[in-house]
């Protein structure tokens, strides 16, 4: 499957995101340039994290007037599978491709660490791979991942099944003291009602390698992959080819000027 | 006309005028005034540290790049290089604490990518006054905010440092910020305006009137007028830097750059001489052309505004072109605001005029140095000496009230708020001896510490500074890891008194003896002096970085326990020393006596066993005997175990309880390991003629220490745990919401 890495200015997690689907997942990656209204036929969007153009304003607020999101919201109406991650995450609300808006974290600070989550509803596209109720270590290091929405919304959101994953303890219990940043109804990740889009405040590209201490990450990328592939096999089986070069300490050039 | 009130703002004595004079032949006008002030400035110049530094070792076997460029280079194998360097912001960060420490991270990012490295780690050495004073915590909280929020945004892992407290620092905290960088070997640049005709290209923000005169600022004593200084602090913008750091590397990846300098303390007025001077050439160039934030800026404001995230690249004419290219496309300014000439001066013009013309030699090679005077202070013998205290009935309790100290205590309240995990390569997180990361792709690794301890400095700077190398060397060895080179952060009081200088020179040469005997270089540094306020100066913090090499990831053992019924043995010797200690200061509040002893031999091989111990795999726990002595450390073991497992250890030495629990004798590494492989670790430490013994198991929920048979510590690991882990945010509560 081919996956495109939006590089916004300001994003610093976009470089993760490529290593881990192109050298731990073996996915075909391509960056997608901000400046550029061209997403190169991938199968999948996925907006890293970071402070797209410095964040000064709402995190999130000016990325969404780039022109390669009105790309990206063609695609996702389209179908197309959208995962956004932290600053992602921050952009998706603020486009309005997914619902309610981040809060500064309770404790007013950043927050750097490993936070535990549920998974909540399995029967996505994000989260096939794994079980239902199963519990992930990802890190979270983010300032604005305060979930907020209406109380009409939040209802919807829960009878719809669209949050797919919730800040828990190591057990699985929701508690206040797992919720690190106070998001309403504990949400962590949540889906469109279509359920190809989703934002989730946890890194799992921080997580997908046994040397850096979790693996739990790779749960929603290979659920990505499986639905990905169902569907191409459903229609026409795609053949995939996979590059896979040497991994190199540094990271490539991004973008054409 | 230049008075003597001009003179003395701008830091220059009559004598150095005098010199200035004859050295261009002629009075400057008050730019070139300005410009050989802050190149002359204690800050930029090093005047009173540049005859003592010389005794630094600068060279070593993975070494590239020592001392006299933007960061020092080693070699790490690969095709690839480290790049790192270690820089002060305490000036700043007192007058302005957010803006002063971000602004500090920044400089360093730049120092580290002007020569063609991507930042790969930051870690900072922090120092604030006791927090039980409010504007400590203020200080402490906009400083570790300023960090957070500059690196977070930059996207660079601050993945270690230290955060320390004393009242000498309340009036004058210490922000060190060290920056590790990666680079391919080949593709190294330097701060040479080589190539008369090539284009000066400034690069990166636009100039305005702030910092102007930061270097000034940051080599004077404070004094009551401190607040008046808060203009001279720069503001950071960590999203132009990122923007920066992309297209200088893309730059650099399509060999468009000759040269290239960040512009730092000092801004134009440092980059433009430093870059001539160097290649030994001159540079013409027009101040009209600068990209100006505001208007009606003279030529005085545009040479010396400290400005960030700006750099000063030059490169071939035909070249020009593309290079704007690459900055547009990242939305920043590429103009070409002057040439490289032939005539050693720098010559800058302003509306047409001629506005400075000096050679930048002088500026730049010629500054003075001074030997200045260097004597004993008075009170060295008064506090060399002490009687011990009686010991306190209940140690069991002294221990709680250790790892509760601020000093000892938990410091994630100030590590999470720094993204430590970015660029998906720390292995080791913050609060361990040493952060380690992973390079993609290779089995090999780095390790990186940066440590000191002021108050052994204090009481003898010989052996503060001997002892800060060693400790610094033993973090590494905890990761197994092999010391490659050293930066290091000297700060100091006025040099001007010769207490402070006797001080700095002992402190130097301690470094120097102990570099040498580790045989790792010195690469560079700063050095920080007039940290005093109104006349009282910090206690002498030498603080050292240090770079090793991991040769296999997969060997690196964890900080905290990781199994039950795990064999402990203390590697070196417990010894009754408790000068200088934590214990003393916190317990009696005396910091008097002599600071531990230390024995390069017996360090070296304790490091290198630990190493070895390490490499063959032999390892599940190590970690070095520092701050609070042997019960802090093995408490430390079990805070981080992730499942907060116990130990009991019985100990047998002929010694004061006190000393044997909280002495903070050199040379000790704990070790966890499993019952066979403890076995190999003590024939391994016979055949290296290395003190070792099995002091007890790992287990239970509890922290048991024996002294000859009788129990001086009972605590469960949960209770001493809350203790240490709720001190530093105790300060910090929410009174609402949290």
């Amino acid at each position: 499957m081919k996956f495109g890495v939006v590089v916004f200015p300001g994003s610093n997690c976009d470089y993760d995101t490529f290593h881990v689907l192109q050298n731990v997942m073996g996915q075909e990656t391509v960056f997608l340039w901000h400046k550029e209204p061209d997403l190169k036929n991938v199968d999948c969007v996925v907006l890293p994290g970071g402070f797209s153009y410095g964040d000064y304003l709402r995190s999130g607020a000016i990325a969404r007037f780039s022109p390669i999101m009105a790309e990206v919201k063609k695609f996702a109406q389209a179908g197309g599978l959208v995962l956004g991650i932290c600053n992602g995450f921050q952009i998706l609300l603020e486009a309005g491709l997914l619902p309610g808006a981040m809060l500064r974290n309770k404790n007013l600070k950043f927050l750097c660490q490993p936070v535990y989550i549920r998974i909540e509803n399995n029967k996505t596209a994000f989260s096939n791979a794994g079980k239902k109720g199963q519990v992930l270590k990802i890190p979270i290091a983010h300032f604005d991942g305060n979930y907020y929405a209406p109380p009409d919304l939040l209802a919807e959101l829960e009878k719809n099944n669209q949050i797919v994953f919730r800040y828990c303890d190591a057990e699985g219990q929701l508690t206040e003291e797992a919720n690190v940043n106070g998001s309403l109804h504990s949400i962590a990740g949540l889906m469109n009602r279509e359920g190809n889009v989703l934002g989730m405040m946890p890194h799992p590209e921080r997580a997908a390698e046994k040397i850096l201490g979790s693996e739990d990450g790779k749960v929603i990328f290979q659920s990505m992959i499986n639905y990905l592939e169902k569907k191409a096999g459903t229609r026409k089986k795609k053949k995939v080819v996979t590059t896979r070069p040497a991994i190199s300490p540094l990271p490539p050039l991004i973008g054409t000027c | 006309m230049i008075d003597d009130k001009i003179l003395a703002d701008h830091n220059l004595t009559r004598e150095e005028y005098d010199y200035i004079v004859k050295l261009i032949g002629r009075e400057p006008n008050l730019t070139e005034l300005g410009i050989f002030s802050v190149m002359w400035s204690e800050h930029c110049g090093y005047k009173s540290s540049k005859v003592y530094l010389k005794k630094f070792p600068t060279k070593g076997k993975y070494l590239i790049q020592g001392p006299g460029e933007n960061a020092g280079v080693l070699d790490i194998g690969d095709g690839l290089a480290v790049v790192f360097k270690i820089e002060s912001h305490n000036h700043p960060s007192y007058i302005e604490p957010y803006q002063g420490a971000a602004t500090g991270v920044g400089g360093i990012l730049r120092d580290i990518f002007t020569m063609g490295a991507r930042p790969v780690a930051v870690l900072d050495s922090l120092r604030f006054g006791p927090l039980d004073n409010p504007k400590n915590r203020a200080i402490m909280e906009g400083v570790v905010s300023g960090i957070s929020g500059y690196g977070n945004s930059f996207g660079v892992p601050t993945v270690g440092g230290e955060v320390y407290f004393h009242e000498c620092y309340a009036q004058n905290p210490l922000v060190n910020v060290c920056c590790v960088g990666l680079a391919e070997k080949d593709r190294l640049f330097f701060a040479r305006a080589q190539g008369v005709g090539n284009a000066v290209i400034y690069v990166g923000a636009k100039t305005g009137r702030d910092g102007i005169h930061g270097a000034t600022m940051a080599s004077a004593e404070f004094g009551k007028d401190t607040e008046q200084k808060r203009p001279n602090v720069q503001v950071g913008d960590p999203f132009k830097e990122k923007l920066l750091l992309e297209a200088c590397l893309e730059a650099m990846a399509k060999n468009l750059i000759v040269g290239i300098q960040d512009m730092g303390a000092a801004g134009l007025t440092c980059s433009t001489t430093e870059m001539a001077a160097k290649a030994g050439t001159g540079m013409e160039i027009n101040l009209d052309l600068v990209p100006q934030r505001e208007e009606g800026m003279n030529p005085y404001e545009i040479m010396l505004s400290e400005s960030q995230e700006r750099m000063l690249i030059v490169a071939e004419p035909d070249k020009v072109q593309e290079l704007q290219k690459i900055f547009n496309k990242w939305d920043l300014d590429a103009v070409v605001i002057g040439k490289v000439t032939d005539d050693g001066q720098l010559k800058a013009y302003f509306h047409g005029e001629l506005v400075i013309n000096i050679p930048v030699k002088a500026v730049v090679d010629l500054c003075p140095a001074y030997r200045r005077p260097a004597k004993t202070p008075a009170f060295i013998k008064k506090i060399s000496r002490f009687k011990m205290p009686d010991m306190p009935s209940d140690l069991n309790q002294v221990f709680l009230q250790m790892v509760a100290s601020p000093n000892l205590a938990d410091k994630e309240w100030v590590f999470r708020q720094y993204d430590h995990m970015v660029q998906v390569n720390t292995m080791v997180l913050p609060g361990a001896d040493a952060a380690v990361l992973r390079l993609k792709g290779l089995k090999k690794g780095l390790a990186m510490t940066l440590d000191g301890n002021s108050r052994y400095a204090f009481l003898n700077p010989r052996r503060g500074g001997q002892i800060a190398v060693a400790e610094a060397c033993r973090n590494l060895a905890c990761a197994g890891a092999m010391p490659m080179g050293v930066t290091n952060c000297l700060n100091f009081g006025n040099p001007e008194k010769p207490e402070i200088m006797w001080q700095f020179r002992e402190a130097v040469e301690g470094i120097a003896e102990a570099c040498r005997q580790f045989d790792i270089p010195v690469t560079g540094g700063n050095v920080s002096f007039y940290n005093e306020t109104e006349g009282k100066a910090i206690y002498p913090t030498p603080v050292l970085g240090i770079v090793g090499l991991v040769e296999d990831v997969s060997t690196v053992p964890a900080a905290g326990f990781l199994g039950n019924n795990e064999v402990i043995i203390l590697l070196g010797e417990n010894r009754e020393e408790l000068g200088g200690s934590e214990y003393l200061k916190l317990v009696f509040d005396e910091e008097k006596g002599q600071p531990p002893s230390l024995n390069f031999e017996t360090e070296k091989r304790v490091q290198e066993c630990c190493r070895q111990a390490i490499r063959q795999r032999l390892v599940r726990t190590a970690h070095d005997v520092s701050d609070g002595g042997l019960a802090v450390a093995l408490a430390e073991c079990s805070f981080k175990s992730p499942k907060r497992i116990g130990f009991e250890v019985r100990l047998n030495d002929r010694i004061r309880t006190d000393a044997l629990l909280f002495g903070e004798s050199q040379s000790r590494i704990i070790l966890a390991a499993k019952e066979k492989n403890a076995r190999k670790i003590l024939t391994l430490a016979r055949k290296l003629k290395v003190k070792a013994k099995v002091i007890g198991k790992t287990g239970g929920k509890k922290m048991v220490i024996w002294h000859r048979n009788k129990k001086v510590v009972e605590q469960t690991v949960e209770m001493a745990y809350n203790a240490w882990k709720n001190t530093i945010p105790g300060y910090f509560k929410i009174s609402k919401g949290e």
